[in-house]
């Protein structure tokens, strides 16, 4: 049987949160509250009434497996977006190899 | 350079306050998501993978040092301490706070700047040539006429709601580097018969799922007729564009389903009525725009300069640099320095705040403070001293720009497929790494020459993978990422779309196959053959014999 979670945007800087069992949100997407087919709606209902507070934006539910007690998203796009880029950006390239740039 | 008069600064200014409002607003909750998303957008705020997304806006790719510097504090301050230019000549910054984006939008003002224009379906930041200005074979400076364009289309009532985006590019020589065949509308500056000035006028160009290469509607509309003639093809767009469909809404398909001739009939009973209007460049307008990118003092120098000549001799890196990253200038003694942001392994496009810092320096000492950004994600020095190259080349080495390998097969275009964008099917950055980590020799790169790679997350083609001599597109099979290579594209003169070599490649079969590719290229290849001239006269066969055998 498949598992979703819900997940969304945090309005105030964008960031990947995941709802918990505990109704407040998270970035870690182990923190996420799994809930079978029959318990989707009630996910959705929270998340909507925290658009309506303007906690989240975006909304909406993403299937995920589990595997060694540890949630996995099915989807690539799901896995980056909850473990962020796959390539280490040039800011923390750059601070690894030169503290400074001088001229 | 074009400096903001009292209604440019009155209308980036309104509009941050505007902005400014509206954010808090939606953060209070007096404006929902559904309200508050065009106004966002239209402020170039988007909502991407990890994050919300700015884009700003570089008017025709060209940035002053102290714009440049408060790019770079932007991304120190407001984000993550790096941005990313873009094929658009844009940059992004990739994790901005909502809250914190009106003081972002204000710092930008500061200096000139905004993110205007930068999404929605309206005329977007006009793209010129990166050359603009300096190179050797211009005819005219484009970027007079893309301020011209950018006065006329700021928030023009008329062309704000149009059935999608539009996107116009305009080339000053007839050597094409802005890639006007693949945009809306392209204009080409060129001089007729009689020595006036005007411009060739292709309409209908894009890449996306749809790729076609612009047909020319006019070969030469002179110079005062710029702005009735783009209103024409605007209005006509306007009035027939599909709106019902987001795939076909583009000005291409209307190009193609009426045809160039009947469109062109239509845009000159268009202009009939509106030629010779109020919309006219009055009389000295081109020339009082023109005085603001009026060219530097420059010295004058002989053509060779034996110092730095001395230095090619004896530094054959310094030589291996010139030879790729510096190119001829119209001033006697002066070259064109690209600052390559393809570092080997590195991310095509990103630029540190430091290196940011670094850039804007250097245009200071050595450039008349003046930079541009090449719809290639690359910046250019534009006017250096031959006799300064030395001193540039060994400030970038301290900076990490100096990856000899402009127009090389690692200066490799990638959009930021899914590592970053909502959009995308597949990575484009990795697979970029991949390959240019693969070709890491400078010395290997510069024997197989000028080849471009161009690699796309998706089919809307940011990456101009179309148009590479070897186009890479991610696709998603059955969720995993795979990736289809085209052959023979070209951007510039000779524009081309590439034809599909096989059936697609696994993610870590990318480097392989490219590899593959151009080890073909380089066995079959005839002396001094370039890379889309060796495909040309064998066609696919001998590359998809390499990539996937003969049976």
């Amino acid at each position: 049987m498949s598992n979703k979670i819900l997940t969304a945007n945090r309005l105030s800087d964008g960031a990947v949160v995941y709802l918990t069992a505990e109704g407040s949100w998270s970035e870690d997407l182990q923190q996420a509250a799994p809930a079978a087919a029959d318990r989707e709606a009630d996910l959705i209902a929270t998340a909507q009434q925290a658009v309506a507070d303007c906690t989240i934006i975006e909304p909406y539910l993403i299937p995920v497996s589990i595997r060694s007690d540890r949630l996995l998203a099915v989807s690539q796009r799901e896995r980056i977006r909850a473990a962020g880029p796959t390539v280490e950006t040039a800011s923390s390239a750059t601070a690894r190899e030169q503290a400074h740039v001088s001229l | 350079m074009y400096r903001y008069d009292e209604f440019d600064r009155t209308l980036v200014l309104e509009r941050v306050s505007q902005f400014r409002d509206q954010v808090e607003r939606r953060l209070h909750g007096a404006l929902s998501e559904d309200e508050f998303k065009p106004l966002r957008l239209m402020n170039g705020l988007y909502m991407q993978l990890h994050a919300y997304m700015l884009r700003v806006a570089i008017p025709y790719g060209t940035l002053s040092a102290t714009q440049m510097r408060m790019l770079a504090h932007i991304a120190r301050h407001y984000d993550r301490g790096y941005g990313h230019f873009t094929t658009r000549q844009n940059i992004q910054y990739n994790w901005p706070k909502l809250g914190e984006v009106p003081d972002l939008l204000t710092d930008l003002a500061k200096v000139e700047m905004h993110a205007i224009q930068t999404s929605g379906n309206c005329i977007r930041n006009v793209t010129a040539d990166h050359f603009a200005g300096a190179a050797a074979d211009e005819v005219g400076d484009p970027r007079v006429y893309g301020e011209i364009i950018r006065q006329w289309s700021t928030l023009h009532p008329e062309f704000s709601f149009l059935p999608r985006k539009f996107k116009i590019a305009v080339t000053g020589s007839l050597n094409d580097r802005a890639a006007i065949r693949v945009h809306d509308i392209g204009l080409q500056l060129w001089r007729n018969g009689k020595g006036e000035l005007g411009f060739r006028v292709v309409v209908g160009g894009g890449q996306g799922r749809t790729p076609i290469i612009a047909p020319t509607i006019r070969d030469f509309l002179p110079e005062r007729y710029l702005l009735s003639y783009l209103e024409a093809i605007l209005r006509v767009y306007n009035m027939l564009g599909r709106r019902d469909n987001i795939y076909k809404a583009r000005i291409k398909i209307l190009v193609q389903q009426e045809g160039a001739e009947e469109f062109a009939r239509l845009v000159e009973e268009e202009w009939r009525h509106l030629k010779d209007g109020p919309v006219e460049l009055p009389a000295g307008e081109a020339e009082r725009i023109g005085c603001y990118f009026a060219p530097p003092q420059f010295e004058a120098l002989s053509a060779v300069d034996p110092g730095f000549e001395k230095r090619r001799i004896n530094e054959p890196e310094f030589d291996r640099f010139v030879r790729t990253n510096l190119h001829p200038h119209k001033q006697a003694g002066y070259g064109i320095v690209t600052i390559s942001l393809k570092p080997v392994g590195g991310i095509p496009g990103d630029a540190t705040a430091e290196q940011m810092d670094a850039v804007a320096d250097l245009a200071e000492r050595y450039s008349f403070g003046e930079i541009r950004v090449s719809h290639e994600q690359n910046l250019v020095l534009p006017h250096v001293r031959l006799a300064d190259v030395p001193a540039v080349w060994e400030a970038l080495r301290a900076a990490g720009l100096e990856t000899a390998n402009v127009g090389l097969v690692s200066d490799i275009i990638a959009c930021p497929g899914l590592d970053y964008c909502n959009l995308a099917n597949a990575r484009s950055i990795p697979v970029a790494q991949q390959i240019s980590s693969r070709f890491a020799d400078l010395e290997r790169q510069h024997d197989i020459g000028e080849l471009k790679v161009k690699i796309s997350g998706c089919i809307n083609a940011c990456g101009h993978h179309h148009v590479g001599h070897i186009g890479v597109l991610g696709v998603n099979k059955r969720g995993e990422e795979f990736y289809q290579l085209t052959l023979g594209g070209d951007a510039g003169t000779d524009t081309a779309l590439g034809a599909l070599v096989g059936p697609a490649v696994a993610y870590d079969d990318v480097a392989d196959a490219v590899e593959t590719i151009v080890e073909t290229y380089v066995r079959l290849r005839q002396p001094d053959e370039p890379f889309n001239a060796t495909y040309r006269r064998l066609g696919l066969d001998p590359f998809k014999e390499a990539l996937y055998g003969t049976d």
